[in-house]
């Protein structure tokens, strides 16, 4: 399958400056790491605050460039200047304030925004932003101010100012993370299903362990490293050392270790509640 | 209580002046406005009354949303009327007390003037009252677009215009929102004089700048991430077009301008 995305012992560092402009301290956020998506994947990224996750996402769309390593998107080297728009054209991002990412005062006028930019004929831009809305399900609301949605609206429509750039990757940093139940709910499932029917790479980053679930790859990082990785499985039956850097695992595999350590012959590399009521039904 | 401050006053409707384009709504407002000037005497002023009356009955919009505008400038034009009024040399003594003296021809200036004023106030509260603050944005984009070749940032004040008009709800709310949890704690926003009240707010606007500050920040990286970079290679999905109502519009414009004209030649 065609590389997405692929980075090689990629460093980024923060520097901190004092109030005479010099350099006070530096802080490793990205530590030698490497990626590598194929296109059509469904990646996520967990980690807990401060574990250079987000500082990850900003690399695949050249908002921030490497210090050392070098990091390529469809082949091209987020580090050139000249590559920078057509990569963020590839590789969407949806933010975590859906206040704070809609530009315009109208839904379709935000939608339209990314394809003015890129300079896009006005009849073909209509097109993909009805195309859009009707994606993530927003169609009746186009003409509405995004300021009377609900917070999952907003991040809906947020995603379809996304599509309407006819991106082969979107990346979802905590898009979730200010919502409510229902609106976690509704964007990822918007997410899920991107991925399944249009075949866009998916990278969601996110501290939700149940968001993972749902991943090709489940990628997780702590102090700018990549700790392990593998199938939603293999990552969360490693209950304990995702504890040991302070992350959880999701309540179904929680509850599956402990009744294993009961006593009861039990797999512990349950995710989904299905596989739960399957596995206690199996029990005699 | 704060939330209810509506911004830009659009009446929505269907109207004769609602399915003009922006531009030369605009237009025609600034033209309406410097007319004003020239009108002279009575008959000047009967004839951009006249108009006035035929632009707010082809708007569909109700009068008294007019004369709201009215009231916020009340005071401005009580006291020009004022000093056009005592101080205006010339012509006979009407009325005389003390130091004040009321001249015939300070009565017309007075008069006019207000009238000018409340013409003035009523021509351009139509304009926004038929325009929705996006199109009206759109409408002040192209109409600066020519300049931009003597350096107006044409684009990036319709950019501004634009996200300002997005912003100003979510930080009243958050206004209202910082407020509530102060007063929560103790604070009081009501009672004290002007200076005590006015101080109760310094705690207020603190968090409210850096909260501003942060979403700033957000929204240039949104911005940037969609591909933003300024005016250039830009299009637009809406395509701002003149239809037969703008050229209706136009000519009756115009056959006001000439009656005005006229009027001023004869007098």
């Amino acid at each position: 399958m065609e590389k997405m995305i692929v980075g090689e012992g990629l460093v980024f560092e923060y520097h901190q400056h004092n109030d005479a402009g010099e350099v006070e301290h530096i802080h490793r956020a990205i530590d030698g790491l490497d990626l590598e998506v194929r296109k059509g994947q469904f990646i996520a990224i967990l980690g807990h605050n401060g574990s250079g996750k987000s500082t990850l996402a900003k690399h695949i769309n050249a908002l921030l460039v490497p210090t050392e390593g070098w990091m390529r998107v469809k082949g091209m080297d987020t580090r050139e200047e000249g590559n920078v728009w057509k990569i963020r054209q590839h590789a969407g991002m949806v933010f975590q304030n859906p206040d704070n990412q809609i530009i315009a005062t109208i839904v379709e006028e935000d939608v339209a925004f990314g394809p003015e930019n890129l300079g896009v004929e006005p009849e073909e831009i209509r097109r993909r932003v009805d195309q859009s809305l009707d994606a993530v399900e927003m169609g009746e609301y186009a003409t509405h101010s995004p300021n009377k949605l609900s917070g999952g609206q907003k991040q809906r429509v947020a995603i379809a100012g996304v599509l309407a750039m006819r991106p082969s990757c979107i990346i979802f940093d905590e898009p979730t993370a200010m919502l409510d139940p229902s609106g976690r709910k509704e964007v990822l499932d918007t997410a899920l299903q991107l991925n399944r029917n249009e075949g866009i790479t998916v990278i969601l980053i996110t501290h939700y362990m149940d968001e993972a679930i749902h991943a090709d790859r489940v990628i997780v990082m702590d102090q700018g490293k990549i700790a392990f990785q593998g199938t939603p499985k293999e990552v969360f039956s490693r209950t304990e050392e995702m504890k040991a850097i302070g992350l959880d695992v999701p309540q179904v595999t929680e509850i599956a270790g402990r009744l294993k350590r009961e006593g009861y012959d039990f797999p512990v590399d349950l995710l989904t509640i299905e596989e739960m009521v399957g596995a206690i039904c199996r029990l005699k | 209580m704060i939330r209810d401050i509506t911004l830009g006053q659009y009446y929505p409707a269907e109207s004769f002046l609602h399915s003009m384009d922006p531009r030369s709504k605009i237009v025609l407002t600034f033209t309406f406005i410097l007319s004003l000037f020239l009108a002279k005497g009575a008959p000047g002023y009967g004839v951009a009354f006249l108009f006035l009356v035929l632009a707010i009955r082809a708007s569909k919009v109700p009068p008294r949303f007019m004369l709201k505008g009215l009231k916020a400038v009340f005071m401005i034009i009580l006291l020009t009327v004022f000093i056009n009024l005592f101080l205006t040399p010339g012509g006979a003594v009407l009325f005389q007390w003390g130091v004040f003296k009321v001249t015939r021809t300070g009565l017309e200036t007075a008069v006019f003037m207000a009238l000018r004023l409340i013409f003035l106030i009523v021509g351009s509260s139509i304009l926004t009252l038929t325009t929705s603050p996006i199109s009206l944005t759109d409408g002040i984009e192209a109409l600066l677009k020519p300049w931009e070749k003597v350096k107006v940032p044409a684009h990036e004040i319709a950019m501004m215009m634009t996200i300002a008009l997005r912003f100003i709800p979510i930080l009243l709310e958050e206004t209202d929102k910082i407020m509530k949890a102060q007063m929560a704690r103790g604070a009081d926003f009501e009672s004290g004089g002007l200076v005590k009240k006015a101080q109760s707010l310094i705690p207020l606007l603190v968090p409210l700048f850096i909260s501003s500050f942060r979403r700033a920040d957000d929204l240039a990286l949104a911005m940037e991430a969609r591909c933003y970079r300024g005016g250039e290679g830009r299009t637009r999905m809406k395509r701002l077009s003149y239809t037969r109502v703008d050229v209706a519009a136009a000519l009756v414009v115009a056959a006001y301008l000439l009656a005005l004209g006229l009027l001023a030649r004869w007098l």
